[in-house]
């Protein structure tokens, strides 16, 4: 008995052909089990895709680093000191951290989220204006709307450009007009703007009321020096954040005479752990969802088998008459199981057929919403071929229980005439 | 072929113990037509089944072919089913969703022979019985003799040493009884071995010995001269 047999085929399709509606009904179960999985599975995926798009833009393996009042006494300095980062810094830790991919100094005017005067013929806008490397552009990514962000000759020659965002731009500007080439005022000072960015429907720590100038230019023009306010880290994506965290931290601490306890002098975000969180989230969501999948697929295919006993019970005489022709038990129990088999994995090509259309539909209602975490709701082909092998191997035990009914049945109690 | 020595059954049902056959010496040798009459409960069933391999025996012996039928399992017993019988039932016993070529084909499918083979030697089988533009058609449109003649095709189909015949008239009236007589006398004429399980004098008649059964036992065993049945199939 070859499993591939044409024949084998045959008599298994004339089976089930025999009675389509009781055939169709049977595959029910199985056919709603593969479509609650496969929906489940694809929406987690969405929501996690969802997600991704919501970060989209933001380097995930980054984290932000910046100085602030130590809060214990060591080396003889008093608790209080304010510790300032200069760009000497940045360059101690690329060279002796390796996890770092590269790190983007920062300076800006006031205070964390403070903001400052900008003006322009008459009118202001109180902005946010950030003294940026281009390099800024790969952790924290810019949808340009107009001309270009910074780059490395505004940077080299300390031009005075600036970037601005959407927001800085209708307060300063009428609406339509163009704002490459024009100047704007900070703190008295004039710079030409390059480009007007957008938001990037992600998590924006910037936001759009915000003007970028090159670092150098920055400096030159508020006298800061080589201060910086906060370094944007990337760390390469095979390495962990928080491990780069931890000797950047001892680095520095070091460096500054901080008590290496000192939980206050260095703050830092890891924005790594927010994706982390998440992951671990669609995680459980995903073996929730197999699990209720599984249970539901199990009982499809005991609704199956069930009605493959009915049919046994029914093709008592027939089987019978096999039998007495010179099937051997082995011949009946493999059609048996082969009707099983072709059954569930027929209502699960069914199934998913139906999730899959219905979850385009999904994709298309809600997917790439502006306010709904949900994008291309798709299955892997590793989690199909995993819940097909789960199909075929489920149908085969417990088409056990029919197939095994079956050769019992002696061809002497089949064939004895009513 | 045939050779049966002493054989004894029993049926135990719970603390009774039913002794259907009772020590049973019986041979058949090649080309013989026999009838076998009895009453219900003479026991002709229960002989049937252990000449068709369906039962088992208690005691004795049963050769076929010089082959020892005893203890066989499933398998082997399907395989000498297969190999050595053809069953010709009461009530046809074809399977409906079938054709007729597939139902006469089916002992050759379980014997492996190809499918495109299978057919032409299933075609040529219903054609030998006169049913040659019926063999795409289903049972449920054939008459209660063509399906009976299906029936002796796919009897036949696996070149069997011995046909067994259960009641092979017992669904038919008297003119499609005689056809299926006709039928089986021409078969034999080629030489096959046939059993003819029947409670019919006539149709027993039509066979070249009787072998009558009483309780469990041969009462008489003779050869009696074959009543010759027109064959106009």
């Amino acid at each position: 008995m070859k499993i591939f047999d044409k024949d084998l085929w045959d008599e298994v399709m004339a089976t089930l052909s025999k009675n389509m509606l009781r055939t169709f009904l049977t595959t029910l179960g199985v056919i709603f089990a593969v479509l609650i999985l496969i929906l489940l599975l694809g929406a987690t995926t969405g929501l996690s895709n969802g997600f991704a798009k919501i970060f989209a833009g933001t380097a995930t393996n980054s984290m932000f680093l910046w100085s602030q009042q130590t809060s214990m006494p060591y080396k003889g300095f008093d608790k209080g000191r304010r510790i300032e980062f200069t760009l000497d810094d940045a360059e101690l830790l690329t060279k002796q951290v390796p996890e770092i991919e590269l790190i983007s100094p920062r300076t800006q005017l006031g205070n964390f989220r403070g903001t400052v005067t900008v003006t322009r013929e008459g009118r202001t806008s109180g902005s946010s204006v950030y003294g940026d490397y281009p390099s800024i552009d790969r952790v924290s990514k810019k949808r340009m709307v107009e001309g270009r962000f910074i780059n490395q000759s505004d940077l080299d020659e300390a031009r005075k450009v600036c970037v601005i965002g959407l927001d800085t731009y209708q307060l300063l500007f009428d609406k339509g007009e163009k704002a490459v080439g024009e100047f704007i005022q900070v703190n008295g000072i004039y710079f030409m703007v390059v480009g007007v960015y957008k938001r990037n429907d992600n998590i924006n720590f910037e936001g759009e009321n915000s003007v970028f100038l090159p670092f150098s230019t920055f400096s030159r023009a508020f006298n800061t020096g080589d201060k910086i306010g906060w370094m944007a880290i990337m760390v390469k994506s095979n390495a962990s954040v928080a491990t780069a965290e931890r000797k950047i931290k001892t680095i520095l601490k070091r460096k500054y005479s901080v008590h290496p306890d000192d939980p206050r002098a260095i703050g830092s975000f890891d924005f790594s752990q927010i994706f982390q969180g998440i992951s671990a989230f669609t995680f459980v969501l995903q073996g929730f969802s197999f699990f209720i999948g599984l249970f539901s697929l199990i009982a499809g295919v005991i609704a199956v088998s069930n009605i493959l006993l009915i049919t046994v019970k029914e093709r008592t005489k027939e089987i019978g008459v096999r039998r007495a022709l010179g099937a051997t038990p082995r011949i009946i129990k493999t059609q048996i199981l082969m009707e099983s088999i072709v059954l569930t994995v027929f209502a699960g090509l069914v199934g998913f057929v139906i999730s899959t259309g219905l979850l385009y539909v999904l994709n298309v209602q809600f997917g790439d919403g502006e306010d709904f975490p949900f994008k291309n709701p798709t299955v892997s082909i590793v989690q199909v071929t995993v819940l097909f092998a789960l199909m075929v191997g489920l149908s085969l035990l417990i088409g056990l229980i029919p197939a095994n009914r079956a050769i019992k049945i002696k061809p002497i109690e089949a064939l004895r005439e009513e | 072929m045939i050779e049966i020595k002493d054989l004894h059954k029993s049926y135990r049902t719970g603390s009774t113990s039913l002794h259907v056959l009772k020590g049973i010496n019986f041979s058949v040798k090649e080309g013989e037509l026999v009838a076998i009459m009895g009453s219900s409960g003479s026991g002709k069933s229960t002989l049937l089944n252990i000449l068709g391999m369906l039962d088992g025996y208690d005691e004795g012996s049963y050769h076929l072919d010089n082959v020892l039928i005893k203890d066989l399992n499933e398998t082997k017993a399907a395989n000498y089913r297969n190999k050595f019988l053809g069953f010709i039932f009461q009530s046809f016993n074809l399977i409906n969703y079938k054709t007729a070529w597939e139902n006469v084909s089916l002992p050759l499918y379980y014997q492996g022979v190809g499918r495109k083979e299978r057919k032409e030697r299933a075609i040529a089988y219903l054609d030998s019985v006169g049913l040659k533009p019926w063999v795409e058609h289903l049972p449920n449109e054939l008459s209660g003799g063509q399906k009976q003649r299906v029936a002796i095709a796919r009897a036949m189909a696996a070149e069997p040493k011995v046909l067994l015949a259960d009641e092979p008239t017992g669904a038919l009236d008297s003119v499609t009884s005689h056809e299926v007589m006709a039928l089986i006398q021409k078969i034999n004429d080629e030489g096959r071995t046939i059993l003819v399980v029947t409670h019919e004098e006539d149709i027993a008649h039509m066979c070249k010995r009787i072998v009558h059964l009483k309780d469990g036992v041969i009462v008489s065993d003779e050869v009696v001269e074959q009543q010759r049945v027109e064959a106009n199939v």
